[in-house]
């Protein structure tokens, strides 16, 4: 298929690399280089979308990042449909497929449209007055419908297939924009050797040299210029060159996040090659060098397809080598869009007429049009457009009023003249300022280390932009710390200038009209709807864009902000800036979740811990469960065995001959120095100053508020030497904690703390034929009762390998907790196993560790522990030294409401009924007839069948729990309500004469 | 991102590094178990949130892991001074709060 | 019976297990960077005040850096500076640092980390690149140059980082969080070879 407006010999495309695609299923011809845009342009296609309110047809507004209309769908496959992709940012590949938005059944016919015709419904604020009424029709009619009706495209609904990744990077200078200012900046800091990035949102750097057919540098044509510029660029060292890199965000401390688009545009890309790059960069300096965006006409039916800004028909003529159309018009209130009148002529295209709001300009521009035979009408408007799916004519009126003339055409091109993009110096908390001659925003007060240049800096003309660019280039390398400029500024041999234009509704879309003349194109806001939120009462421009969502957007209002700001500050009768500006806040352009989230998905969304003994485990069929980052054996199950058969049989086996569980998970902390038991009796509440070393102890750490904050077992290896563990999930923040006091409140001790929970691997055998089984393998510990009595330490060997053998029990059975090096965790485990297989041991996981500790009541802080409950409620005041004059959480204890009756206190519960097994959490009460709501008095906080004891078991937290032994309580479910009875914690052998069985 | 200068590392290292860790200057008595219900209830309960300069307590937590104490202005979230845990309170900040300055 | 058993039964004083080392047999080569895990090594973790440098350095053999975000090396033995009184030792030629400190007097506290932690080596024109695609600091030669190191962050977790040569560093983590970061660091060369 040929297309029909390419130009033969305009434009940088090499005509022989073709690309085909589809635009909704119809096969078209592009060229590499092509954005589908301009793909699509040369194909006369300019209907490509509908708006989001109206639905009315819409086409190419623009050729860039500020692109409000132009939303498509490009799908690769089934898992890849990325929806509002800008036509004229997406760049061309050979198959590429893309579908229209919006509609239905079809682009040119489309059902919603109806809602153009019942627009007077769907004025400014409608959301807020509509749907007030009935209430109940919210849930049920309202929200489901406007959730349909609602966003723009179809998100994909499968798992996103593709990568992305990221970089840190830091830089002397960054500079964001390659156009002819941001190039003549990043090779004035490159030259002093100063490290350098230069990013730009386009394949290709140039800026607006792509169109500027006037630019003239170093001999050469602008955008060849700036080709071999960037050559120069890239073959330094000190200097990154990122295209197709969008500059979102500009943080504190000149942190900028950028994302670049590394494969978009490829065919089929690589495996290798993630979807996008983000870069989060600190620079610095940083040089603004964003430029100016144009801005369109307001007037009536301005959306039409067709109708675009004057830069963007420059753009697709002069660097894609496409005509927008036959037979086109131009309207303008400055002097750009005679350039692209001239540039048309020039290539064969009629240009109808050029209608000027303008009484009497003069200027060279304007000659070469006159020269070129263009008729050009001064001080007329524009009043409406004709057409619907494409627009067919253009009527003028002199501004004032007067006869109207209808002239046939098939594309306007329209320029209300340019606004700096001030938007990342925004971000950047700069405040802008407004220039009230040039009627723009520009610049004002700096918040960071940067600077502007350029046209987003109100700089007008190529010589005076290349000027500033190349100083503050150079200055911003300078305070970046780098020597002086060795090169010279690039010679600007000549270049196109304009300035000024117009804010606001053109004539014949005044107040006094009802036409829809368009300032936000994508929501649907017209310059009426900008006035009505006036007139009902919302006076700061903040208030106006919500109410109005003018400029919300996914284009931000890059093109419609000045247009609304200026008719609010007319309907409001105040100056512009005492209107103010909205803010502008990131992300600049649409930024993917893909590119935020980057590496952190699948295996790395979070760190998996995994134990050195988990390879047996795991071979061994264990089920695992997560507990925080770690991944635990939850149980052992054997073959046709459910949960719970497997965790009766593992905690049955432990409590008959002895079971292995791996207890590596524990954090560990080694106190080490002359003052480490003076550092524990202020961390923990036991006594340690006579704990005799080989001896172990159970600690408690209380916060200063004098409630529960850890617990563990301590061994004292050495005069000067603690062996501290903690819970799993205490691990770090009790590290923290202890790191925290040491540093600034008792920073006189001498004494250190280093983690080792990942040192040791930890293999607790439990049961009575625990000592049987270790005993074998152990090398220079006497393991007899006497030597090494419960609640003791030795180090040695097992295996062959050092040890710290522990004599403690988490089970009520006799039991050792074996340290190894991590390294040999996984084969001493296997030799212990080997051993235990003798005597008919069992692998445990820690669903069985929760009932055989339960059994035995002893707490895990942060089950049976909430954070508000004290050594005293949990049963432990023995563990709590009552002769020492300091320890953390000492007055804590005191605290009235600790010391008060009726305190809730951990007991244990038996349901009347043994085989009904309480729910963890379940409330309690004392009368179970009371009304409701019922008073609740507690709540289970641990609940297990136990095999051990033939019956359910639970502990409770229950006010004034300890004298209610033998009281019944309930525990209301919504199948009934539970007897149960208030018991000791202990659920077997209530003396303790296993731990020595 | 913030840069926040440790004064043990002596170089600005990125806010990753680092965490919070409350008001600085609130001090524990050496003679806690015997202060006031009210004078317990000033040293853990009550801080002074104040908007503007603040002076609190961070850790280098993923560095140096050294305790140290900063000034923040908790409108403008910049980091106007950092200094060693154990030094006193300034009494005069820095004129231009860009500059980081340690002691 | 039980006391039968309590006997110490004579065992091998070498080893009869196994060590099995984390992240065994992993590898990983791009255009950018080339991951290897480095081979066990023995790793004490060192605190001491000022005053006990002089001795601790001594019994090692070699200089306790003062400087922030510097190390030392002489024998195949690494000190890098952690902390104002932290440094993390690793000894690559099979003697024993954990042994030397114990004969020093001086106040300090020597714990063996050996076990604790896992190594690889991240090397090739891309290695910073790789490593900075989850590590927030300014890796340039400049401000991070040969025998630079730090405790820092990588993605998720905490990393212990060491230039040993301009294109090539030690990436130290603990033994759990060595899949995390060997997976991380895979993915930053993927990207870096690109």
């Amino acid at each position: 298929m040929s297309a029909a407006f390419r130009i033969p010999g305009a434009g940088r495309l090499k005509q022989a690399r073709t690309a085909s695609f589809s635009f909704d299923g119809k096969s078209y011809a592009g060229i590499e280089g092509d954005t589908l845009a301009s793909a699509l342009l040369a194909n006369g296609v300019h209907l490509v979308g509908r708006s989001f309110k109206y639905h009315r047809p819409r086409g190419f507004l623009s050729a860039g990042a500020e692109e409000p209309n132009a939303l498509v769908q490009i799908v690769r496959d089934d898992a890849r449909k990325t929806p509002n992709v800008r036509a004229t940012v997406q760049e061309l590949y050979d198959g590429l497929a893309a579908n229209s938005q919006n509609r239905w059944p079809s682009l040119s016919f489309d059902v919603g449209a109806v809602n153009d015709i019942a627009s007077p419904m769907f004025s400014a604020g409608f959301y807020y007055k509509t749907f007030m009424w009935p209430k109940a029709a919210w849930k049920s009619l309202y929200e489901p419908k406007i959730r349909a009706a609602a966003g723009l495209g179809v998100s994909p609904d499968r798992p996103d297939p593709d990568h992305y990744s990221s970089r840190y990077a830091h830089c002397d200078v960054l500079v964001l924009g390659g156009g002819a200012a941001g190039i003549a900046a990043a090779l004035a800091a490159a030259e002093t050797g100063a490290s350098v990035i230069i990013a730009d949102e386009q394949a290709d750097l140039g800026g607006s040299l792509r169109f500027e057919t006037g630019a003239r540098i170093e001999g050469k044509d602008g955008f060849a210029w700036a080709q071999a510029a960037v050559a120069s660029l890239k073959g330094m060292d000190n200097v990154r060159v990122l295209s197709r890199a969008t500059a979102f965000g500009y943080y504190a401390q000149n942190f900028v996040g950028l994302v670049e688009r590394v494969s978009d545009h490829l065919k089929s890309p690589g495996a290798d090659l993630p979807r996008e790059r983000l870069w989060q960069v600190r620079a610095r300096r940083v040089v603004l060098a964003t430029g100016s965006i144009e801005r369109h006409m307001v007037f009536a039916d301005n959306d039409r397809p067709g109708i675009m800004l004057a830069s963007a028909a420059r753009t697709y003529l002069n660097h894609h080598g496409v005509a927008v159309g036959r037979n086109v018009g131009v309207y303008t209130a400055n002097d750009s869009a005679y350039a692209a009148a001239v540039d048309l002529k020039k290539a064969g295209v009629n240009v109808a007429a050029i209608v000027d709001l303008r009484d009497n300009p003069t200027g060279p521009a304007i000659e070469e049009a006159r020269a070129l035979g263009i008729e050009i009408n001064f001080g007329r408007a524009v009043v409406r457009a004709g057409g619907k799916l494409r627009v067919s004519s253009m009527t003028v009126q002199p501004k004032n009023g007067g006869g109207e003339r209808t002239i046939p055409v098939d594309a306007i091109l329209m320029s209300a003249g340019w606004t700096p993009s001030v938007h990342l110096f925004s971000q950047s908390r700069g405040k802008v300022a407004f220039n009230d001659e040039t009627k723009r925003f520009v610049p004002g007060t700096y918040a960071q280390d940067c600077v502007s240049v350029g046209a987003c800096n109100g700089t007008d003309g190529l010589s005076a932009t290349i000027d500033e660019a190349y100083a503050a280039g150079a200055k911003a390398a300078k305070d970046a710390g780098a020597k002086a400029t060795k090169g010279a500024k690039p010679k600007v041999d000549a270049g196109e200038n304009w300035s000024r234009g117009m804010l606001g509704a053109a004539p014949g879309a005044g107040p006094d009209t009802t036409v829809k003349a368009f300032v936000d194109f994508q929501n649907d806001v017209t310059a009426k709807d900008i006035r009505q939120a006036v007139h009902e009462g919302m006076r700061s421009i903040e208030h106006v864009k919500r109410f109005t969502t003018n400029g919300m957007a996914t284009d931000q209002g890059k093109t419609s902000n000045m247009h609304g700001l200026a008719i609010a500050a007319e309907t409001l009768g105040k100056p512009i800036p005492q209107v103010g500006l909205t803010t502008f806040r990131a992300p600049y352009t649409p930024v993917t979740f893909g590119s935020i989230v980057s590496h952190a998905r699948g295996p790395l969304f979070d760190p998996t811990r995994r134990t050195a003994t988990h390879g047996w485990a795991a071979r061994q069929g264990a089920v695992f469960e997560d507990v925080g980052q770690w991944k635990r054996a939850w149980y052992f199950p054997k073959t046709g065995e459910d949960m719970h058969a497997s965790v009766n049989r593992e905690c049955a086996t432990v409590r008959k001959t002895a079971g292995l569980f791996d207890a590596s998970t524990l954090g560990k902390i080694e106190v080490v120095g002359p003052d480490a038991a003076k550092f524990m009796e202020l961390l923990y509440t036991n006594p340690w100053e006579k704990l005799e070393p080989g001896r172990c102890r159970y600690g408690i750490m209380l916060r200063e508020d004098g409630f529960i904050y850890d617990d563990g077992v301590v061994g004292r290896l050495a005069p000067d030497r603690f062996h501290v563990t903690t819970t799993t999930g205490g691990a770090a923040r009790v590290m923290n904690h202890m790191e925290d006091y040491l540093q600034t409140e008792f920073p006189h001790l001498n004494v250190w703390l280093t983690s080792i929970s990942e040192q040791w691997a930890v293999v607790a055998v439990q049961g009575p034929k625990s000592r049987e089984i270790i005993a074998p393998l152990v090398e220079g510990i006497d393991m007899s009762d006497e030597a090494m009595p419960h609640m003791s330490v030795r180090e040695g060997k097992i295996c062959g390998v050092p040890t710290r053998l522990f004599r403690m029990s988490f089970t009520g059975e006799r039991g050792f907790e074996v340290n190894v090096p991590a390294d040999y965790g996984e084969a001493v485990w296997e030799a212990l196993w080997a051993e235990g297989q003798k005597h008919g041991a069992t692998a445990y996981g820690t669903e069985a560790m929760h009932v055989l500790r339960a059994e035995k009541g002893y707490i895990i802080v942060g089950q049976d522990t909430d954070g508000t409950v004290t050594p005293n409620d949990a049963g432990l005041d023995w563990a709590v030294g009552k002769k020492k004059a300091d320890f953390v959480g000492i007055r804590g204890l005191t605290r009235p409401d600790l010391v008060a009756k009726g305190r809730k206190q951990l007991v244990g519960l038996k349901t009347k009924d043994p085989k009904v097994v309480l729910e963890e959490g379940a409330q309690i009460v004392a009368d179970p007839k009371q009304p409701v709501p019922m008073k609740m008095i507690g709540h289970v906080t641990s609940s297990y069948w136990s095999e051990n004891c033939g019956r359910s078991i639970a502990l409770a937290l229950v006010a004034g729990g300890r004298d209610r032994m033998g009281e019944t309580l309930y525990v209301p479910m919504p199948d009934g309500t539970i007897e149960v009875e208030v018991t000791g914690m202990v659920f077997i052998d209530e003396t303790g004469g296993r731990l020595n069985g | 991102m913030l840069l926040i200068r440790c004064p043990y590392c002596e170089e600005e290292r990125p806010e990753l590094e680092f965490r919070n860790a409350g008001e600085a200057h609130v001090a524990r008595s050496a003679n806690i178990a015997g202060e006031s219900d009210d004078d317990f209830e000033k040293f853990f309960f009550i801080r002074s949130n104040p908007k503007g300069i603040i002076y609190e307590r961070w850790r280098h937590i993923h560095g140096c892991a050294r305790f140290f104490n900063a000034v923040r202005d908790t409108v403008t979230d910049r980091f106007i001074m950092t200094y060693k845990a154990g030094e006193p309170k300034p009494s005069k900040l820095p004129k231009n709060s860009n500059d980081v300055v340690s002691k | 019976m039980a006391k039968a058993a309590a006997k110490t039964t004579a065992a091998a004083s070498s080893a009869t297990v196994d060590r099995r080392q984390a992240l065994a047999g992993r590898s990983v080569s791009t255009a950018g960077a080339r991951l290897e895990v480095l081979p066990p090594a023995e790793r004490i973790s060192l605190r001491a005040p000022e005053a006990s440098v002089a001795a601790l350095s001594k019994a090692l053999g070699v200089a306790l850096p003062g400087k922030p975000k510097t190390s030392a090396t002489k024998g195949g033995r690494t000190a890098l500076w952690l902390g104002p009184d932290e440094w993390l030792v690793i000894d690559e030629g099979g003697n024993d640092p954990l042994a030397d400190c114990a004969k020093v007097t001086a106040l300090h506290s020597s714990v063996g980390v050996s076990h604790r932690n896992v190594a690889i080596a991240v090397s090739g024109p891309g290695a910073a690149a790789t490593i900075n695609a989850g590590c927030p600091q300014d890796l340039s030669l400049e401000a991070f140059p040969v025998g630079a190191c730090s405790r820092t962050i990588l993605g998720k977790v905490e990393i212990v980082l060491l230039r040993t040569a301009a294109d090539a560093f030690r990436v130290e983590c603990w033994r759990s969080f060595s899949d995390y970061v060997f997976t991380f660091l895979s993915e930053g060369a993927r990207d870096a070879g690109n």
